[in-house]
């Protein structure tokens, strides 16, 4: 085995005092007739051979690509310290901090993690972490019901889509109900959460409603009339859910400012890598009177039977291993070592270099714009955006495809992942960090500029080829899903 | 731990000047921002700590060192499973093609991590005996929930709308009854029979068709695996209701028993538990979810598909209706399969085999050198931990198990779980993995019997331990009483710094 | 522990003053659950029926629920509770009570244990 420290003589001797002759015998409660067959995979490698495999399937991956892409996870420069310090096995390889007397270093780098991400939200309560946006939104949208007595929230259609989906699933198991808000379809606000329609849906008094869920910036990158919003909400007596990108929060309005209950979000912009989705860093937080409704673990301040300042896990009659049915949620875990990369991140950053980190991004993202609209492809929206926003662009998918070969990833075909509305059909969403350089900008505009030329001089055959060739594909595929 | 290092030292927040830090990223253009409404600003900064590199550096190595943590000690938490972090694991997760790639990546990119995700699918089935896997639940209480919830899609689309009720056995981890409320279902729990296992008539008694599914923990949380599995599973399909195992306790019966060979519906796996991704001091995790033919159609989106030419890709949206949706972003917990893939990979058949059947003998072993130092309720042979008990102790010297467990804290190791399961009083659950060596297997017992001695001939000792930890037992009344959650400009002159 | 108090098998107290019906749990009770952290109480106002949950306790690392030992409407609840639920854990028939209930049924006190009832509950269990 690779890992074991046993010799033959060490299984001989243990057998022996266990008082058998072999292991098959401390198997023999396992009826002869359940008993596994096989197992069919294959041998053991060698750890020559198990890095020449990883090195070479990760080289698969294609990383090289001058990239846009944004829409809930984002591209940033990670100090060199917050690796080196995530390698420390005392972190990696620690249990779940439940013998808090050898469990100081977690404990109190999550209670830092909260102090920071409440001073980042202006909430008064942050739990040590929860799994990402998505679950953290649901769960946020959860606790609106057990703290208002309602089964009915309203969540903006301009939220993550993932969020909402998540959301809509943890719903349908808890027997309760999620409408969507609409968007401003024209004029100043499109793309926004059209607050007319919040308002009449909010107004139904058979249905009450127990919390809105609006995110900041939108999934489309806009500003959301959050204050507006909440004060909606607070009216008909509901809660109001902020979802937020933490490092926009550098500069932008924090959910304390314009009266949010509950903030949540995706920590993954805090020193996280992208990673193909995971694992990330759910942020949840309330105000300080919500505190017995929020699920997931809490650190807390306290003293020692000598009087010395410590940390511990508090609040914990709330969770799942004590309150079993009756819990706020059945999570076990926090993500702690995510939530320790965002506290070394943010350290490292410090608060002025967070706001150079929010800034630079939204400087490069003004660039953006302005090479993509002299290259054809204006925004789709004119409400103001930090460092994402929508381009139209004629035949956005095959547009996309075409980038992809000359080296450019344009952002993310928006009808891909809300499939379903018609004004988001031809637009790519595309974001700047502080990372992109003015290069890749002007790569992304000269190719997109050469390509969306072609696509008029060939007129229609050329893109009416290339939508027959992708329908084809897509039936292909899905026969052979099968 | 170094002189330094075992000593509290203060928060980042007592640790800040105003100027210090900086010089990681460059300054912006000086009006950027002016195009947003100045309503949709901060009008002043977030009071952050401001640290340079050498002292960020220092507070975060000082306090690691306040951590127990595998690579330093034996960590025999029973039903934990806290073998080896293998570090080519981490050394794989940070390959700059695994670590780099976006969420959305289209296919053609993401090539690598897609036939990565597909094969630890594949592996996890075969090992599972199950037709399929999904690997997006984030833990193995997310992994629940999907699976609780696709048993829920499955009686509804047979118009099955009566089942309500999930039976979970009294001994279950708690995430079992908390994730039937959550996916809607009352919970029934039945108790446990007098050798610790499932209560046969019990379960039979409370099948009806109200039955959605039957939670089974097995091996159980007590160590032991049902041997009478077969006619419980046989009395749940009986009833018309589907059966879970909660996988918590794979690591005993790999290449031995496959849950889905034997007739369960579906079960979860804990990687960080069986297949040695790190605890991270409480996650990430991820929790694979496992399915037979009947909830194939149910799981969540997306899947990760192989086509006829090779290629791999996700699932599109819409593509599949029956599924119950999505349960979080994105494809999963991408970054800890990488790991489960390195240690899959370097085990193979013959591996994973050896590894539970390691991890068999050596809390076997244990448990017989256990024996007659503390009560162990249940003699039989034991799969990868076995419950011990300070029932006896406590009676004769008023030492509780939790005094037990602090003073291993003394003697240098971390204590086994306690006071689970809640079936057994005074309980100890001890997992020793197949990664400790025999000589630290006797040293645990050897501290054990020290701590029996010492709780008859100096009892005061026990009651007041840890004495050599960082800090001792702690003020949990004051904490949940006035809780302190976040710092505060007061909170250094109300709590100042031990140091 | 008083005479002329009656309790539950779920070890709340009562006390009947008029037609009001004073609520609390037992310092058997509140031993079991160790240190008191909380105190959730239900709105005044609030009608409850005779053994449904009316609000939770929670210790340091146990949780029960407070049941309504007879029927009726929340008239007050103890708000010192709030900041020092530790009165639960002092002065469980004092200090620490919990409820006023203006009760719908006097008759249902009536069924409620005696002393010596609850004492051998206590004992047995």
């Amino acid at each position: 085995m690779a890992y074991g420290p046993h010799t033959p003589e060490d299984r001989a001797a243990m057998l022996e005092a266990i008082g058998v002759s072999s292991v098959d015998e401390l198997f023999a409660d396992i009826p002869a007739d359940l008993r596994a067959s096989d197992l069919q995979l294959p041998p053991p490698e060698s750890e020559v051979e198990l890095t020449r495999r990883l090195r070479d399937m990760a080289g698969r991956n294609r990383v090289d690509l001058a990239s846009f892409l944004g829409a809930g996870a984002y591209r940033h420069f990670v100090p060199a310290v917050v690796d080196e310090l995530l390698l420390r096995g005392e972190f990696y390889t620690a249990y779940t901090p439940y013998q808090p007397e050898i469990s100081q270093g977690t404990l109190q780098t999550i209670y830092e993690y909260q102090s920071m991400m409440a001073e980042l939200t202006g909430m008064e309560v942050i739990s040590a972490s929860h799994y990402d946006g998505a679950s953290a939104t649901a769960e946020a949208a959860l606790m609106t019901c057990r703290a208002t007595r309602r089964e009915r929230v309203l969540v903006s259609h301009a939220v993550h889509p993932h969020y909402c989906q998540t959301l809509g699933t943890y719903f349908v198991g808890a027997n309760l109900v999620a409408d969507e808000i609409p968007l401003v379809a024209e004029g100043p606000a499109a793309g926004t959460t059209d607050l007319a329609a919040l308002e009449r849906m909010l107004a139904d008094v058979d249905r009450p409603v127990a919390g809105v869920v609006m995110a900041n910036p939108n999934f489309l990158g806009l500003l959301e009339p959050m204050a507006e919003a909440g004060s909606l909400a607070h009216a008909a007596g509901a809660l109001f859910v902020a979802v937020v990108e933490p490092v926009s929060l550098a500069v932008l309005a924090s959910p304390a400012f314009y009266g949010a209950d509950i903030a949540c979000g995706e920590g993954q912009p805090l020193g996280i890598p992208l990673a193909y989705g995971g694992p990330y860093l759910g942020i949840l937080g309330c105000r300080e009177s919500l505190v017995r409704q929020i699920p997931g673990r809490l650190v807390g301040m306290t003293t020692d039977i000598d009087g010395k300042r410590a940390f511990v896990m508090t609040l914990r009659a709330r969770e799942q291993d004590i309150r079993r049915e009756k819990a706020a949620s059945n999570i076990c875990t926090n993500q702690a070592l995510c939530a320790l990369a965002a506290s070394i991140y943010l350290a490292a950053i410090g608060p002025h270099g967070l706001r150079d980190v929010a800034t630079l991004g939204a400087a490069r993202a003004a660039e953006l714009e302005n090479a993509l609209a002299e290259a054809g492809a204006p925004r789709l929206h004119p409400g103001p955006y930090l460092n994402e926003f929508a381009v139209r662009v004629p035949h956005a998918r095959a547009v996309h495809r075409k980038l992809l070969s000359r080296g450019v990833l344009a952002g993310l075909v928006i009808a891909e992942v809300i499939p379903d509305d018609p004004s988001l059909a031809d637009a790519l969403l595309v974001c700047a960090t502080e990372v992109t350089t003015a290069y890749e900008i002007g790569e992304f505009a000269w190719a997109l500029r050469d390509e969306i030329e072609r696509g008029r001089q060939l007129i229609l055959p050329g893109m009416a080829d290339s939508h027959v060739a992708d329908s084809q594909s897509a039936e292909r595929t899905e026969g052979g899903a099968r | 731990m170094t002189a330094a290092g075992d000593r509290l030292g203060p928060t980042l927040f007592e640790r800040s000047r105003p100027g210090r830090g900086g010089g990681k990223v460059p300054h912006p253009p000086k009006d950027t921002l002016s195009r947003i409404p100045s309503d949709q600003l901060r009008a002043e900064g977030p009071n952050l700590p401001e640290v340079a590199e050498p002292e960020l550096t220092r507070h975060f190595v000082n306090l690691s060192q306040l951590n127990y943590a595998v690579d330093s000690g034996f960590y025999p938490l029973g039903s934990c499973t806290m073998k080896w972090n293998p570090k080519v694991n981490e050394w794989a997760a940070r390959l700059t093609g695994f670590a780099s790639l976006h969420p959305f990546a289209p296919d053609e990119l993401a090539q690598g991590t897609l036939q990565l995700l597909w094969e630890v699918e594949q592996w996890l089935a075969e090992i599972a005996g199950m037709r399929a896997v999904t690997l997006q639940p984030s833990a193995g209480a997310q992994g629940e929930l999907t699976g609780i919830l696709m048993v829920r899609a499955y009686h509804r689309s047979r118009g099955d709308l009566a089942r309500t009720e999930v039976l979970v056995p009294d001994s279950a981890h708690g995430t079992n009854p908390a994730t039937a409320s959550m996916a809607g279902f009352a919970t029934v729990s039945i108790p446990s029979a007098p050798d610790g296992g499932v209560d046969l008539d019990a379960f039979r008694a409370a099948l009806s068709p109200k039955t959605a599914a039957v939670m089974i923990t097995n091996p159980s949380t007590l160590g032991l695996f049902e041997s009478r599995i077969g006619e419980l599973l046989a009395a749940v399909h009986a009833a018309g209701a589907l059966a879970y195992m909660d996988g918590a306790n794979l690591n005993a019966i790999m290449g031995r028993f496959k849950p889905g060979e034997a007739g369960f519906d579906v079960m979860h796996f804990n990687v960080h538990k069986t297949f040695s991704t790190p605890h991270g001091g409480g996650g990430p995790g991820a929790g694979p979810v496992g399915v037979g033919e009947k909830l194939l159609p149910f799981l969540p989106v997306p899947r990760v598909l192989r086509e006829p030419d090779g290629l791999f890709r996700l699932e599109r949206p819409g593509e599949r209706t029956a599924s119950i949706g999505r349960v979080r972003s994105f494809a999963g917990n991408t970054g800890v399969l990488v790991r489960a893939y390195a240690y899959l990979r370097a085990h193979g058949a013959s591996g994973l085999r050896e590894v539970s059947d390691d991890a068999v003998l050596a809390a076997n072993y244990m448990k017989s050198q256990v024996t007659g130092v503390l009560d162990v309720p249940f003699s039989r042979h034991c799969m990868h931990e076995f419950v011990a008990s300070s029932a006896t102790l406590k009676a004769q010297t008023g030492i509780r198990t939790l005094d037990v467990a602090k003073r291993l804290i003394d003697y240098g190791f971390h204590p086994p779980t306690i006071y689970f399961p809640l079936t057994v009083e005074e309980a100890l659950l001890i997992e020793p993995t197949e990664t400790e060596a025999l000589e630290t297997l006797d040293a645990f017992v050897q501290a054990l019997r020290s701590i029996v001695d010492e709780a008859h001939s100096d009892p005061d000792l026990l009651h007041s331990a840890p004495h050599s930890s960082p800090v001792r037992r702690l003020d949990e009344a004051t904490a949940a009483r006035q809780p302190n959650l976040r710092w505060r400009p007061m909170t250094g002159r109300q709590m100042p710094c031990p140091d | 522990m008083g005479q002329d108090l009656r309790y539950t098998k779920e070890h709340e107290w009562v006390r009947v003053e008029g037609d009001l019906a004073v609520v609390g749990i037992t310092d058997f009770a509140a031993s079991q659950l160790g240190d008191i952290v909380f105190v959730e109480l239900p709105e005044v106002g609030r009608s409850v029926s005779q053994f449904s949950a009316a609000g939770v306790i929670e210790s340091v690392k146990a949780v029960s629920d407070l049941f309504a030992p007879v029927s009726g409407d929340v008239v007050e609840t103890n708000a010192e509770l709030a900041a020092s639920p530790e009165l639960v854990n002092s002065d469980p028939f004092g200090k620490g009570w919990m409820l006023r209930i203006r009760m719908t049924d006097a008759g249902q006190v009536e069924r409620l244990l005696d002393k010596a009832a609850y004492e051998d509950l206590t004992r047995v269990g």
